[in-house]
């Protein structure tokens, strides 16, 4: 029997033209998603199969290529979370992967995460003081709000690449892909602990 | 882009190419339809019986020698040999053993018994066995022939709807059903998008479209952004196993209750008796969406009747939580397109469950239409607008017309698709809603020195564990250069097309090496399979188109025999000769005899003796009519004067088809 084997290189470069050059854009961050929708249309209604339903297998694929190529790029591009891991990818800055990369815990939340999963768990082995439901409610809050601030972190950060990219200077880049990198990592490790304290308080809250 | 097809200039008149007609086809629980683009509307398909719904239902007679009964004329088998029909077989596209358990239940449905895990199903009719594809393939050659009957031309290619919710098994079963059926599927199209290409034709619409499917099997519910002819899906969702059948089962569970318990006849066992209850509290369910109360009435073998009256208040109650469960798809599609309620512009009803009048109020509630001074659009038929939509797709992919000249459709994948990773949870690789055709490619290696294959499991699903998803495909990336653990770098490319079908590619990147990969379809059939059920299907064909022959050339004799009767009263008639009178009676009897026998080409022999026979007849008739009708008159006056009663040269001879 083969070994199963899970992906190894989440880092790497997707094959192919890279998602900015498709719509003709700079790697910059800051994108006008409007005129990006308007592109991708009119993009989608020169590629798509269904214009060459009718045409030879090479055309077929052909616009089967460059349609799912232009759909992958609008997708990631759209989304300003996505954009950013994908330009660090191409960048080849190795953190911020796909989003599936359990991320590590950030120094500093260290004793309050440890403290959260002891509730957490507690909660889920059916311990209905409602003192810990009110501590719960209270950390997701303060959870919420510190993601807020990372959100706004990151979006300096981006700026700073932006204004690096138009300046050419490489050593301002490589410092802020760094920081964008180090900032995704804990924005999507305090998304899960969110999520996991949600689910937990709607699960609950069901049975009651 | 495309060759458009423009015709080549004309030689000597003759007669045009015929045109290429591609169709939509609705491929559903219970009803299918045929539908095409006449003009700038999309127009359905009637069949020989006028109806434009052909049902879902396919019987294999006894000792019919593999004869087909497709529609209408296979209800009637239901009460008299069910183990022969089947219907509702769309609930087994593309699904396996495991799958089914909850429809065996319900649904008369025999399986072979030797069937294996992860094996495409079988069902035994009769004493032969066929795949759901197999029998879908009837219902679309059904509709083939409807449309070819009305084109007077060969259709050979269609696109054909498919739940929105259906998953690359149920897609690829459908999929090989049309391959079965002779059909070139150039597009599957998911139905509630069909229903908005029907509804937007009128192309000044804007805005967010929520269409709200409520088939007979299947609920589907699809966010649709509607701009400058562009229809971008944004969200999908639904339930493959949710529709107007279970309400009738739930009604069937209650009724064949009632009477175990108070009649004390439990007639479960029986499957006519079963079929009959199943048939009145249908009609009990289509009757509450007109009246307020409905009465069930079923005549029982050998007992007394089942009666029991139901109101339109306890049916509600009743169904309350299957259309709560369609309404929690509809806020998880709503959640995931990240729109509220409000914003929704749009409201289309399609499927014939969105006639219950609880569903409308429910639906129309949820969108908060009232207070926004809308309201649902049911303006096209429910039961049809899927097949038109079809139809405008269709005429999109030919080409386009002025009508459809700017639409152009953007779809979705409805499920995730992921890998199996260790400790077997999933590692999602294209995420639910992503426009396709979409792609994304991920590398693998080795987990052991000298390593040559790396197995990798391919499933659609939104769980977190393997298990708990939709097992797609196992495949072996074989033939990896051996090299030290975790060297080899293979790059795997997964692509889902236009049709939300998988396809996967793989190299082996170090040493440029092509990785071989065998796909295993789970519950699939593979292309050998679908091979040898094409010939299986053109002995049918043929054996459909001799039977097909023999009514037309029976239809032909009863044609021509009116008209010798009625050409005895004609003046002509006594001009004939007494062996000329003698020989046409000869024939005219001779023909009645084989025409109620199985020999068509005696018949046909027959038939064109007689048409030899008669042609002096023809020639006086002719002359006689033209003698009086020409008093002054010019020739062409003249004939038309002679209206049908006359087809010159000879009034017996018709053109033979083929």
């Amino acid at each position: 029997m083969p070994e199963f084997a899970s992906a190894v290189f989440p880092g790497a470069a997707p094959p192919g033209a890279d998602y900015f050059s498709v719509f003709n854009l700079p790697r910059k961050l800051a994108l006008d998603t409007r005129a990006l929708e308007q592109a991708f249309y009119r993009q989608s209604r020169a590629v798509h199969p269904d214009r060459f339903a009718q045409a030879s297998a090479e055309r077929q694929q052909w616009s089967l290529e460059q349609t799912s190529l232009l759909n992958d790029a609008y997708r990631t591009l759209r989304d300003p979370i996505a954009r950013t891991e994908y330009l660090l990818r191409i960048e080849g800055v190795t953190a911020g992967g796909r989003g599936e990369t359990p991320a590590q815990v950030p120094p500093e939340l260290l004793a309050e995460v440890f403290e959260l999963n002891m509730q957490l768990d507690e909660l889920r082995a059916g311990d209905g003081d409602p003192q810990l439901r009110t501590d719960l409610e209270a950390a997701r809050v303060e959870f919420e709000q510190r993601l807020a601030l990372v959100d706004g972190e990151l979006a300096r950060a981006q700026d700073e690449w932006d204004q690096a990219v138009e300046a050419g200077t490489g050593a301002a880049r490589g410092a802020s892909a760094a920081r964008m990198a180090a900032l995704l990592d804990k924005r999507r490790y305090m998304r899960n602990l969110v999520r996991e304290v949600r689910e937990a308080l709607g699960a609950t809250l069901g049975e009651a | 882009m495309t060759a458009q097809g423009t015709s080549l200039p004309e030689i000597g008149g003759g007669t045009a190419r015929p045109q290429d007609h591609v169709v939509g086809i609705d491929l559903g629980t219970t009803n299918s339809l045929v539908a095409f683009m006449q003009g700038d509307q999309p127009v359905v398909i009637p069949g020989e019986d006028g109806s434009n719904l052909v049902p879902s239902v396919v019987a294999f007679p006894a000792g019919g020698d593999k004869r087909v009964v497709v529609g209408y004329p296979a209800h009637r088998y239901l009460s008299e040999s069910a183990d022969r029909v089947v219907y509702s077989a769309k609930r087994l596209m593309g699904r396996g053993l495991e799958d089914v358990q909850e429809e065996l239940k319900l649904f008369p449905f025999r399986l072979a018994p030797d069937l294996a895990p992860g094996e495409a199903l079988r069902l035994v009719l009769g004493e032969h066995e066929y795949t759901p594809p197999e029998i879908a393939a009837q219902v679309l050659r059904q509709l083939k022939r409807n449309a070819e009957r009305y084109f007077g031309a060969p259709v050979t290619k269609a696109v054909v709807t498919v739940p929105a919710y259906f998953n690359d098994a149920q897609r690829q079963a459908t999929k090989d059903a049309g391959r079965m059926a002779g059909l070139k599927v150039l597009r599957l199209v998911n139905e509630p998008t069909a229903a908005a290409l029907a509804y937007g034709l009128d192309r000044r619409k804007e805005g967010l479209v929520a269409v709200y499917d409520f088939g007979g099997g299947t609920f589907d519910i699809s966010i649709l952004r509607l701009e400058d002819g562009i229809f971008e899906v944004i969200a999908t969702g639904g339930d493959t196993h949710l529709g107007g059948d279970d309400i009738d089962n739930l009604l069937l569970t209650i009724a064949l209750d009632d009477i175990a318990g108070s009649a004390n006849a439990d007639v479960r066992a029986n499957p006519e008796a079963v079929q009959a209850v199943r048939q009145a509290v249908t009609e009990a369910k289509i009757a509450l969406s007109r009246e307020p109360v409905t009465r069930i009435l079923v005549e029982l073998p050998g007992q007394q009747p089942y009666a029991r009256e139901l109101t339109r208040a306890q049916f509600e109650q009743l169904i309350g939580p299957t259309v709560e469960r369609t309404l929690a798809a509809v806020r998880q599609a709503l959640a995931d397109a990240r729109r509220t309620p409000a914003e929704i512009d749009e409201v289309v009803m399609v499927g014939g469950s969105t006639r219950i009048p609880l569903v409308q109020r429910l639906v129309s509630e949820l969108f908060g239409l009232e207070a926004r001074g809308r309201t649902l659009h049911t303006e096209l038929n429910p039961d049809e607008v899927v097949a038109l939509g079809a139809a405008v797709q269709a005429d999109i992919l030919s080409g386009g017309s002025a009508a459809t000249a700017d639409m152009l459709l953007l779809d979705v994948t409805p499920l995730s698709l992921g890998i199996e990773a260790l400790g077997g949870v999933v590692a999602k690789i294209i995420q639910r809603n992503s426009t396709i055709p979409a792609s994304e490619t991920e590398h693998f290696t080795t987990g052991v020195d000298g390593q040559t294959n790396v197995a990798v499991h391919v499933v659609q699903g939104e769980r977190e564990l393997a298990k708990d998803c939709r097992s797609l495909a196992r495949f072996d990336l074989k033939g990896i250069p051996p090299m030290a653990a975790g060297l080899p770098r293979i790059e795997v490319r997964f692509l889902i097309d236009a049709n939300g079908i998988l396809h996967v590619s793989a190299r082996e990147q170090r040493s440029g090496k092509e990785a071989e990969i065998e796909v295993k379809p789970a519950y699939g059939l593979t292309d050998e399979q679908v091979e040898t059920m094409i010939l299986d299907s053109f002995d049918h064909a043929e054996a459909d188109f001799a039977a097909r022959q023999l009514i037309e050339t029976r239809v032909e004799a009863d044609d021509i025999l009116a008209r010798i009767e009625k050409a005895k009263t004609h003046p002509a008639w006594r001009a004939l000769s007494f062996e000329e009178h003698t020989e046409i009676e000869l024939l005219v009897d001779e023909v009645h005899l084989l025409k109620e026998g199985e020999d068509r080409p005696a018949l046909r022999a027959s038939l064109d003796a007689l048409d030899r026979a008669t042609r002096r007849l023809a020639e006086l008739m002719m002359e006689q009519t033209m003698e009086s009708a020409l008093g002054g008159e010019t020739m062409v006056s003249a004939g038309e004067k002679l209206g049908d009663e006359l087809h010159a040269p000879h009034p017996f001879a018709k053109a033979e088809i083929r």
